[in-house]
């Protein structure tokens, strides 16, 4: 009886559908508890790219207390961008990897501001990217310094990166590389910063506007080079707009 | 736990207490005369990927020690309504159900160890240990003798990849559980690279492989 093809086509389908309906109900369990998680990782990274976090800091608490954001258009314009439901879609929630899939005259893109304690005024912008690397997408922040020129920290995620490899854009040292690099040489026009092809390249060679690349991880460098690119050229109405604000309130 | 080997002769007695020695002998032989990683040489994929660091070790070892426990209990439960023909997919589909939920688990409640691990975790259910344990054990014995035996593989897996993960964290990054050791009791050493590197792994463990067959007399044939 064991062996009927009915019994066993049975057996499967009763299998199926426990295994389904278990599955089902812890992601529906869980489903929130990670939504919270991952909101506290991104608000990490995003708060990682200007400040040391300690371990076991209350990051939301420190996100509110340090984090004011606005959404801009592809024309630099600050816009309140609104969800299906008719609410307003803030920075921290507008998905960047939906934005991604857009042209980019009709994304939105977030700015996140960052201020000392205390105090009002603006320390660093910081900007979302995202981009393609070798197997899946990569992603990151990048804080600028108030002249919005020079790179005030990185920081990197992955989907899919080869461990050892492209995988090490998420490691601190990777990421402090890009401190101090400028995005606009001296004649005002944006070059971005570009990752190099193998690593311990010559001091002479990483200039203003080069950081030293991965060995091995080539095509991941690139894509996070072409990422900068794209990203601060999208901001860049945004940053020149900036700009001028901070020039016209001296 | 003792770590000693149980050498004595099998008893078989009608109501058997529930840790005889034959049912001792299923927790204490995986851990040395039988150790699935050193001398079945299974699961040495992960032993390689995972152990830079003891913390990621230990939660892939509490990972694997849940899942082979319980995907050994849930096919020993049900092995008598398994049809034979489809015990492999059944078999499969227990594990790759046991790792969705571990996985689960970590990305709501441990979110930077799932960031670190989850490719790792997902690569448990081609673990050639629960497999083996599941084909070779579970299919043929009783739930509480599988639990056992399933407990210890997974010690038996869990504490050669703790002792890689200790060595290659130590000679590595100087560190242990993320501790500065080196720099806790002011000695200058230096990291040594290759023990980040897999192949470090490769080493360490050949090195307890034969530290241990020196010790057992293992022979391979």
């Amino acid at each position: 009886m064991q062996q009927s093809n009915i019994y066993i086509i049975v057996f499967s389908a009763i299998t199926t559908i426990i295994i389904g309906g278990l599955l089902a109900l812890a992601s529906g369990l869980l489903g929130p508890t990670q939504k919270k998680a991952i909101e506290v990782d991104t608000k990490q990274q995003i708060l990682g790219a200007v400040m040391e976090v300690e371990e076991g800091a209350d990051i939301l608490e420190l996100y509110t207390k340090h984090i004011s954001s606005f959404v801009v258009n592809y024309d630099g314009e600050k816009v309140e961008p609104q969800d299906k439901n008719g609410n307003t879609v803030t920075a921290e929630r507008v998905n960047i990897e939906k934005e991604f899939d857009k042209d980019p005259e009709d994304r939105y893109y977030p700015v996140f501001v960052f201020q000392q304690d205390g105090s009002d005024e603006p320390d660093a912008y910081i900007l979302p990217v995202y981009g393609n690397g070798l197997w899946d997408n990569i992603w990151g922040f990048i804080a600028l310094q108030t002249d919005l020129e020079t790179i005030k920290g990185a920081r990197f995620a992955h989907a899919g990166e080869t461990p050892g490899l492209g995988a090490r854009i998420t490691e601190i040292e990777v990421q402090n590389r890009f401190k101090g690099k400028k995005i606009y040489n001296e004649l005002g026009d944006l070059v971005s910063v570009s990752m190099m092809k193998g690593e311990n390249n010559p001091q002479d060679r990483l200039d203003d506007h080069h950081v030293d690349g991965m060995s091995g991880a080539t095509i991941t460098a690139n894509g996070v080079t072409e990422m900068l690119e794209n990203y601060f050229s999208h901001y860049n109405a945004f940053i020149e707009k900036q700009k001028n604000q901070e020039i016209s309130s001296l | 736990m003792s770590v000693g080997t149980a050498e004595k002769p099998k008893i078989k007695k009608e109501a058997e207490p529930l840790l005889s020695k034959r049912r001792k002998k299923f927790v204490t032989d995986p851990l040395n005369d039988d150790n699935p990683i050193t001398v079945q040489v299974l699961g040495i994929c992960s032993a390689l990927a995972v152990t830079t660091q003891l913390e990621p070790t230990l939660v892939m070892s509490i990972a694997v020690i849940f899942v082979i426990v319980f995907s050994n209990l849930i096919i020993s439960l049900i092995r008598n309504l398994v049809p034979t023909r489809v015990r492999i997919i059944v078999q499969l589909a227990v594990i790759a159900t046991l790792v969705t939920l571990v996985n689960e688990v970590l990305k709501a409640y441990y979110y930077d160890m799932y960031k670190l691990l989850s490719v790792f975790v997902g690569l448990i259910i081609t673990n050639c240990i629960i497999m083996g344990r599941l084909e070779a054990f579970a299919l043929g014995n009783k739930p509480y003798d599988s639990l056992l035996d399933g407990m210890g593989s997974g010690l038996g897996y869990a504490w050669i990849i703790l002792t890689v993960a200790f060595f290659r964290e130590l000679l590595g990054s100087g560190s242990i559980f993320g501790f500065k050791v080196f720099e806790a009791i002011g000695l200058e050493v230096q990291n040594n690279g290759l023990m980040v590197a897999p192949v470090g792994a490769f080493i360490i463990l050949g090195l307890i492989i034969w530290v241990q067959r020196t010790k057992t007399g293992y022979v391979e044939h």
